[in-house]
């Protein structure tokens, strides 16, 4: 009788599963790489970032498609009058994901999750600080170690207060950034009783909308819909196919076999935009490619020699033979989508003739000197190597020699910032949206001494005093007068020239709804629905 | 009659050795073939400022990614097209070739005198001397060719020279271990025997009677030497670890292009068909040699 | 023999400690480090740079840190990769059966299309035929294997879409675990219809670009290997006695002839691994070569070290091996005149 039974119902259930198959929504999304691991805080790149995003959430977050911030795991927050304390209301009943690597939570989210997510970046002592390395990158670069002062449990087990050194306008914006991604503290412990804590930044437990199924390196990440606090998502299944190729992309995305692609190759965009099943999605990129002219290397201290340079490169052509069109030539040292971006400002024209003379006034008839170009595809520049033959070819025909320097990437970075070059590239990408988080590049410390970020290794007194006193300022209005007297120096002084604001293009099939591009460089798929 | 033109032909001197090698060379058609692919490209690679149309790093602005003639869309300017950012493609090609060419050479020749000093070192004072360099030569021949060769450009920076030096490095074990294993052949004959009891110098005797018996092999050697370079060379241009920009290194031409494969396929065509023509030229060349040569040698 | 081997395998050890040695201080000098190439545009304060390397061990000195490596290696520790922080050794073993299958692949390739070409174009020396493939060896023989892999794509895949352009299976479409690390077999024990179908398509492409230089190298070899042998005595005895053209080609000289081949194919192993190396870069082959050139950029290096040694020491072992088949026939062929 039970053996009848046990076979009805298994073989109910394989019904159901086979019926189930038939109808599940599967949504692929061809990534570009191997994510290092699953553990947000320790990552700095964007596909490892996003490899973990669709299983965890954030006290705040960024609405998707903006750099808007709301509440997500925290219902609610309120911000002292002195701006020195947050006090957190997180949400009631938010569910962990169950199963994942033999784990089943006892509890839902309680404040000790959230002080465990930020103590394990903060406190050396935390169980978990050394764990896979353990090395915090963004916490510590969002200066989180100088602001804390302590992260409490507040009145309840669903309050946490956040005490600051000082008051912090980026903050908010800073803790929807995926550093600040709250881990589930049970499954810690868990793990650490089961002696393989290593696992926890592996098979990654979280609250979010999709969870971890299992990751093959090189090829595959799988996650299965989570019905949690968020609701259920719109597909079934979520697939990233890791896929380095942009070519090979373009090819499985035509084939149906990825639905959402990143970083399409840019020569191919004409034909995609051609194709009647590809909805190829852009947005103006949240990021900026710049030529730093290291102002402590004659005679680029001189301010016209500068301005020589910004019109002797036509942009224009570099916009359409390394861009390939995706992108907009860049005026200002923000980009336009975020607030306080000053429309106003008129940009250097592309005159050689005049550059030449402009030179010529200033001592400079024919000049040596150097081009690095890095040896990485970058948002913010699509083909380095290419934008500096064609700068070398422009910088020739107004009488400077440019020899083009390149490095391994670490080694490149660290000799620009060492300020080693002349005349070098390189851009920046925004973290959270804020204008601060463009303006530092240029910014200089207190001792007026530029700062590590600062290639160009210009101090404008001005333009730092501005800077300090928009951070302390948490009116949007007043910071963005600052901000806009401050992109007018930086026309003027030209401490780096300004060549683009890359265009993101995102390709999706025609079958997708629901998906949004990011300013900030994030996939998310929690809205997105396929039709069949 | 067939006696007539034998007699006819007897009075001239006997052939010399460059002569008869020219002989038994000419008989296989191929290699002659090659041959004069090989004088071609050098000619061109001589001549390139004279035969370029353009400078090959003038970029034309409103010019990039032109077809060559025979598509639609070409400018009868730049009969092969511009590359990415207006580039005149056979220009570029043409000066390509004296890199190339300088490439190859340069490693075969550094390789050779290098090769020999050491090969023959090692064949004469045998003992630890002999075991060092077989060792080290062992050493690099376990490490893939071109982890290694990377591995070195890594360590010593991009540059055309420093791609001579790494290739030579790779493919230095080749150079002398022929060099070795016929010095010790050489060594046990009789001649170098009774040379060494008259009391000959070693390096005399190393330089009049043991190197000149190698030399047929290593010629043909030197000019598979010639051709591997260049392969290799232009891998390490396709990786980027070449020669560095704005230079028209085949390699690294290829390299540019890759972004372009599926819009504008013919820019990758040409470099590729450049490096595969040079190379198939000197490797029938070579066999022409091989042949000419010394028959029994046999290429793997 | 056991002896002999013995004796072989203890006369590679020096060379596998040299091999150690001058790796790891050819991979110090690199310049770049670790640390700060995976920091992008934002860069690590010089503190905080300090405090990693302490963390990591990349402060002490370099002897040091060999001696501790060689320590670590002689437990069976070849260290973590800085990147995954996974062990290499575990990282190469997953990889490495990638490489191998593709190798493996090749070598087949290779083997099967060189042998009877060169047995073909030798029997029928001078004649059309033998020019023709042994115009096509060469060809082959001077490929830029780079740009061969790009045109293939681009007519196979883009064009005519009839071989996938990268990867190894179809994750998407068939779901299962690895279990031995080579698809074809991982596909058949999945069960799952098409997959070993669709595992075959994915190596069509690298194993042809792979195998294109090795084919040409056999076909060469055997075509020269089989002339000779055809020329030997017996083979003219055999011939003359009448015996049928295709049994003296097939038993008699093939049998000879193709000692020497299969040495030489032994010895493709090492240039089939360095041309794995481009093959997998091309074709997003997640293989031990791409993992070494991915580790070179990213200055992983104990992933570096690990990869370099196992991989040397897979060449050795190799060669060592057909150093010995060839031992073990030499002598018999001997006997055999």
């Amino acid at each position: 009788m039970k053996f009848v039974k046990l076979l009805g119902a298994s073989l109910l259930v394989s019904t159901m599963l086979a019926a189930g198959a038939a109808n599940a929504k599967t949504l692929v999304y061809c990534s570009e790489g191997s994510p290092e691991n699953f553990t947000p805080a320790m990552n700095t790149t964007g596909t490892s970032l996003d490899a973990a995003r669709p299983v965890y959430n954030k006290l705040v977050q960024f609405d998707p498609g903006t750099t808007t911030v709301k509440p997500a795991l925290a219902e609610s927050y309120e911000i002292s009058a002195d701006g020195m304390t947050i006090t957190f209301h997180l949400r009631k009943g938010v569910k962990f994901h169950s199963g994942v690597n033999g784990f089943t939570p006892t509890r839902d989210l309680t404040a000790e999750d959230v002080i465990w997510s930020f103590n394990r970046q903060w406190k050396p002592d935390h169980p978990y600080a050394k764990v896979s390395g353990g090395a915090y990158d963004y916490f510590n670069d969002m200066g989180m170690p100088d602001s804390l002062v302590s992260i409490e449990k507040g009145a309840d087990d669903l309050t946490v207060v956040m005490k600051l050194k000082e008051p912090n306008a980026p903050i908010m914006a800073n803790l929807a950034m995926d550093f600040a991604t709250i881990h589930s503290a049970e499954y810690a412990d868990y793990l650490l009783k089961k002696g393989t804590p290593e696992q926890f930044d592996q098979m990654p437990v979280g609250t979010g909308s999709f969870s971890f199924v299992d990751y093959q390196k090189d090829a595959v990440i799988r996650y299965k819909a989570f019905e949690g606090w968020a609701g259920k998502p719109k597909v079934d299944d979520l697939v990233y196919a890791i896929t380095p190729d942009p070519t090979a992309r373009y090819a499985k995305m035509k084939a149906n076999e990825c639905q959402v692609m990143i970083a399409p190759n840019p020569a191919d965009l004409e034909a995609m935009g051609k194709d009647a099943d590809i909805n190829l999605m852009s947005q103006a990129g949240l990021n900026i490619g710049y030529l730093s002219m290291n102002v402590t290397k004659p005679p680029f201290d001189k301010v016209e020699v500068r301005q020589a340079i910004a019109m002797a490169i036509d942009r224009d052509a570099i916009l359409k033979e390394v861009y390939q069109g995706a992108g907009q030539k860049a005026k200002n040292p923000i980009p336009p989508t975020i607030w306080s971006y000053d429309d106003a400002t008129v940009d250097w024209e592309y005159n050689p003739e005049k550059a030449k003379e402009l030179l010529k006034k200033n001592g400079v008839e024919t000049l040596e000197t150097d081009l690095w170009w890095m040896p990485v595809q970058r948002p913010y520049n699509p083909n380095a190597k290419r934008m500096a033959e064609m700068m070398q070819a422009d910088l020739a025909k107004v009488g400077l020699n440019a020899k083009l320097v390149s490095y391994e990437w670490g080694e490149y970075r660290k000799r620009l910032q060492a300020g080693e070059h002349q005349l070098g590239l390189l851009g920046w990408t925004g973290d959270n949206g804020d204008p601060d988080n463009f303006f530092f590049l240029a910014g200089c410390d207190k001792d007026g001494k530029p700062a590590g970020q600062n290639l160009s290794k210009w101090c404008d007194a001005t333009f730092n005093a501005d800077m300090m006193k928009a951070r302390a300022l948490t009116n949007q209005d007043e910071r963005a007068a600052i901000y806009k007297e401050m992109q007018k120096i930086h026309h003027d002084q030209l401490p780096w020239l300004n060549i683009a604001h890359s265009t993101v293009f995102e390709p999706v099939r025609k079958e997708v709804s629901g998906y949004k591009i990011s300013p900030l460089g994030a996939h998310e798929f929690q809205d997105v629905d396929i039709k069949e | 009659m067939a006696t007539d033109t034998a007699i006819v032909t007897r009075p001239a001197a006997p052939p010399g050795p460059l002569l008869s090698f020219w002989r038994s060379f000419r008989e296989n058609r191929s290699a002659v073939l090659g041959l004069a692919v090989v004088i071609f490209i050098i000619l061109v690679a001589l001549l390139a400022p004279v035969l370029a149309p353009h400078d090959p790093l003038e970029q034309f602005k409103g010019a990039t990614k032109l077809p060559p003639f025979w598509l639609d869309g070409s400018d009868p300017r730049f009969w092969l097209g511009t590359d990415a950012v207006g580039r005149d493609m056979l220009s570029r090609l043409m000066y390509g070739a004296r890199i190339s060419l300088f490439i190859g050479l340069s490693v075969m020749s550094v390789s050779m005198v290098v090769g020999i000093t050491l090969g023959l070192a090692a064949a004469w004072f045998s003992g630890i001397i002999d075991v060092i360099i077989i060792r080290i030569m062992d050493l690099i021949m376990a490490i893939p060719s071109l982890v290694l060769a990377i591995l070195i450009i890594a360590m010593i920076g991009p540059s055309l020279t420093n791609t001579i030096i790494a290739v030579t490095i790779v493919y230095l074990p080749r150079y002398v271990r022929l060099v070795r294993a016929s010095a010790l052949a050489e060594l046990t004959k009789d001649y170098v025997t009774a040379a060494k009891v008259a009391g000959v110098r070693p390096f005399r005797l190393m330089a009049s009677t043991v190197l000149p018996n190698c030399l047929a092999p290593l010629i043909v050697q030197s000019a598979l030497g010639v051709s591997d370079a260049i392969l290799e060379a232009a891998g390490l241009g396709f990786l980027g670890l070449g020669a560095q920009p704005p230079t028209p290194e085949w390699g690294a031409m290829l390299a540019d292009t890759r972004d372009l494969m599926q819009s504008h396929p013919w820019v990758m065509a040409f470099p590729g068909l450049a490096i595969l023509m040079t190379v198939l030229a000197i490797n029938l060349m070579g066999d022409g040699l091989r042949d000419a040569l010394d028959p029994r040698l046999k290429r793997s | 023999m056991i002896k002999f081997f013995l004796k072989r395998l203890a006369l590679t050890i020096p060379t596998f400690f040299a091999l150690m040695f001058v790796t790891f201080m050819m991979i110090r000098l690199v310049p770049g480090d670790p640390i700060e190439v995976r920091r992008g545009e934002r860069g690590i304060s010089p503190e905080r740079l300090a405090q990693l390397r302490h963390e990591m061990g990349l402060d002490q000195p370099v002897l040091k840190q060999f001696w501790d490596y060689v320590w670590g290696i002689l437990h069976g520790d070849f260290g973590t990769s800085i990147i995954s922080r996974s062990p290499v050794l575990h990282e190469f073993f997953t990889l490495f059966p990638a490489t191998l299958e593709l190798t493996l692949c090749a070598m087949l390739l290779a083997t099967l299309v060189g042998v009877p070409a060169g047995v073909f174009a030798a029997v029928r020396r001078g004649k059309f035929y033998d020019q023709a493939l042994m115009g096509a060896a060469l060809t082959g023989y001077s490929m830029p294997i780079f740009w061969w892999g790009l045109i293939l794509i681009l007519v196979m895949s883009n064009t005519l879409h009839l071989t996938p352009v990268s990867g190894r299976v179809d994750l998407i479409k068939y779901y299962y675990q690895p279990v031995t690390g080579f698809a074809l077999i991982d596909s058949l024990l999945s069960g799952q219809k098409g997959a070993f179908g669709d595992a075959l398509r994915h190596l069509i492409l690298p194993t042809i670009v792979l195998g294109t230089v090795p084919l040409a190298v056999i076909a060469r070899m055997t075509r020269s290997s089989m002339l000779e042998v055809l020329e030997e005595d017996y083979v003219r005895t055999a011939r003359a006695k009448g015996l049928a053209n295709w049994r003296v080609i097939g038993v008699h000289a093939l049998r000879n002839a193709l000692i020497p081949v299969i040495t030489s194919i032994g010895l493709q192993v090492g240039t089939l691994l360095a041309g794995a190396v481009l093959t997998e870069t091309i074709f997003s082959w997640p293989g031990v070569g791409k993992w070494l050139i991915e580790s070179i950029s990213r200055r992983d290096y104990p992933a570096l070290q690990g990869g370099i040694m196992l991989i040397s020491a897979a060449v050795i072992l190799v060669n060592l091996l057909v150093d010995l088949t060839y031992g073990l026939i030499n002598p018999r062929i001997r006997h055999g005149h």
